[in-house]
């Protein structure tokens, strides 16, 4: 038999039909995550068609987008200040219920950002296939499942049959060996691999990250390095589930147990690539050449070592633009420049070991006068743990806002916002125009480069705080 | 769905690559529960000065604009977010295609499910248009080709069942639960 890559497994034991010239491949789906903003239609749609969500068993609802972080408004002391976010948030509340559809509703003790409840519930395993109308729904291929980003049509599609009309991507593999140098991430790391492969680089493609570079991360790293795989265009990323999967994975509320734990193995540690699998492309990274990454200017692709200089003007038009809207020229070097905002968590950042990674360098620091230092959990769940552990009070004592989890200002439609001009170094994954508020100018770094700068009030190497 | 046969029209030009979602339509706009009357949010960043007022230099707010509905765009238009409001901006406020040499997946995508037309051409064709800015255009579905005012035409891809769907103003939907049979005798060897 032919060698066959885990994207190939995994997508095989999912067609319902076969592509043909003519036609997509009917593809099932194993589990449909929502959220409040890009269901509403899609639920409309259903209702106007007269048809039932097919599998609410597989299908879960959380708040997250517009849902508010403040822990008065959260908790209903004073009601939500956006009034059209008050709605989403009501709507999916009726929703949900209309078509039982279970949901982490405002004050559920589950709740959290869509792609970190799912691997915190362990409703995330390996081999499925996953879909939620975010583009950062590759995060959940950390575990080797197949999982991508969905308009709101196609929810409407996975509501009412729970399968997808899709052409079959292309493979690439992304070869990652080295030992991660002190103070480098997966931030970093997934930053460096978007820097060379560039923003569209991915486009078309389902990623695979391996080497011993990646089998050495723990779950939470492999979800931040899958969940920009968006971020270099590509449709996926995935990493072979292994011993450190599984040991994520027991006990969990939705992972298999007993019987159906051992089956479940058994069928887990068939999935990875064979050797010899062929990939339509292919690229490689040294880890051990990495230093902390941060972006200076208007998309992901646009990062370099903190310590380096902006790479100077090539006349394209667009590279001008990017700079002009950052306030930075080529040539210059960003260590020192001063910010105004940092902003820690995300679907990207915002799981336990981030939080204890920022703590690390906050400890005993306090954040430099005149910036905000906003820190935003990922799930009710990482709040709950991160304040028995300490962290909370670590960063209340340096001076930051500890908030209820949400997507917050990763993308500045729930009330948390960046002003116009501000520069904030977050470690979110979009550093788009206006992203984190109108005219906000982001730095995408790790949630280390995020806590050292906050102390610095300026843009610091986190190696000269650990 | 109207089927859509062929688009004729001059076109708009913003040439500078990786476009995003959050430009097309920023998120703060994503707040609402329907599809309809988002074009008055598209480009909005861009579009509007700080006062609501229009910002002149912007090419949508330039008289030559009016009218138009083929944008040509620079390199991988349409990355970042799943949003569907992207391509539902777009339509509402009158583009019924974009042209450019890449255009990122879930963009493309979504556009198709909604009429809107994703258009990669070669290199030389997207520079003859961004050069050329409201030269007068045909997209011709039928035969997947645009053809220039000059008289060149480049073919373009477009994946067979959307423009099957699209040239005949079905919905895929309807497609997908013809197969409800097959989806629940999948399901039932999968639970064995």
């Amino acid at each position: 038999m032919t060698a066959r890559t885990m994207f190939d497994k995994v997508w095989s034991a999912h067609e319902v039909v076969a592509e043909t010239r003519d036609t997509p491949a009917v593809l099932y789906i194993d589990l449909h995550l929502i959220h409040e903003v890009t269901s509403p239609q899609a639920f409309s749609m259903l209702r106007s068609a007269n048809l039932k969500v097919r599998r609410a068993d597989r299908t879960l609802a959380t708040l997250d987008h517009s849902t508010p972080t403040r822990s008065e408004q959260v908790f209903g002391r004073v009601p939500i200040k956006l009034d059209a976010a008050a709605r989403q948030v009501r709507q999916l509340e009726e929703n949900a219920a209309e078509f039982s559809v279970e949901l982490f509703g405002l004050r559920d003790a589950r709740r959290g950002i869509v792609h970190v409840i799912g691997p915190e519930q362990g409703a995330t395993q390996p081999g499925m296939t996953i879909v939620c109308g975010d583009s950062h729904t590759s995060t959940h291929g950390a575990f080797g499942a197949l999982a991508f980003g969905i308009g709101s049509t196609e929810v409407g599609h996975v509501f009412a049959s729970q399968c997808l009309l899709q052409r079959k991507p292309k493979t690439f593999a992304v070869d990652v060996d080295g030992r991660l140098p002190r103070g480098v991430t997966a931030k970093d790391l997934i930053l460096a691999v978007i820097g060379q492969i560039g923003v569209a680089g991915g486009t078309g493609h389902v990623l695979e990250y391996r080497g011993a570079t990646i089998a050495a991360l723990s779950m939470e790293e492999r979800m931040t390095v899958c969940n920009m795989s968006i971020e270099a265009g590509a449709r996926a990323g995935m990493i072979a589930p292994d011993e450190t999967t599984f040991a994520y994975l027991s006990g969990r509320q939705r992972a298999p147990r007993g019987g159906a734990w051992e089956k479940a193995l058994a069928a887990w540690r068939a999935l990875p690539s064979d050797a010899g699998a062929k990939f339509d492309a292919a690229a490689r990274i040294d880890a051990a050449t990495l230093a902390p990454m941060i972006t200076y200017g208007t998309n992901p692709g646009m990062v370099l070592p903190v310590g380096e200089a902006i790479p100077a003007s090539c006349g394209n038009p667009a590279y001008d633009q990017a700079l002009a809207y950052m306030g930075f020229h080529g040539g210059e070097r960003l260590l020192g420049k001063p910010i105004n905002v940092v902003f820690i968590g995300s679907c990207t950042n915002g799981r336990l070991e981030d939080l204890q990674a920022a703590a690390r360098i906050l400890k005993g620091r306090k954040v430099a006068s005149g910036v905000q230092l906003l820190i935003v959990p990922g799930s009710q769940e990482v709040k709950r743990q991160a304040e028995a552990e300490g962290l909370a009070d670590v960063f209340k004592a340096a001076g930051g806002e500890w908030r209820e989890s949400g997507c917050s200002m990763c993308l500045g439609m729930n009330g948390d916002t960046v002003a116009a001009g501000a520069y904030a170094v977050s470690t979110s994954n979009r550093n788009f125009e206006g992203r984190q508020g109108v005219g906000a100018r982001t730095l995408l770094a790790s949630p280390y480069t995020a806590a050292a700068s906050a102390v610095a009030g300026r843009i610091a190497d986190p190696r000269e705080m650990l | 769905m109207e089927p859509i046969k062929t688009i004729q029209s001059r076109t708009v030009v913003m040439p500078a690559s990786n476009i995003d979602t959050d430009q097309i339509i920023p998120a703060r706009f994503l707040t609402v529960t329907v599809r309809d009357g988002l074009g008055k949010a598209l480009f909005a960043d861009w579009r509007y000065a700080a006062d609501g007022s229009a910002n002149a230099d912007f090419i949508l707010n330039r008289p030559a604009a009016a009218g138009c509905s083929v944008l040509v765009a620079g390199h991988n238009f349409g990355c970042g977010s799943s949003r569907e409001h992207a391509p539902w901006a777009l339509l509402d406020y009158g583009f019924r295609a974009v042209v450019s040499t890449a255009i990122a997946d879930i963009f493309t995508n979504n556009a198709l499910k909604n009429g809107l037309l994703p258009v990669v051409v070669d290199a030389a064709t997207h520079r003859w248009l961004i050069d050329h800015p409201g030269a007068e255009v045909s997209i011709d579905l039928q035969t997947s080709r645009l053809h220039l005012p000059n008289g060149v035409a480049a073919s373009f891809p477009v994946e067979a069942f959307a423009r099957h769907c699209l040239l005949n103003g079905l919905d895929e939907q309807g497609f997908l639960m013809r197969h409800l049979a097959q989806i629940e005798r999948f399901e039932n060897s999968r639970d064995k």
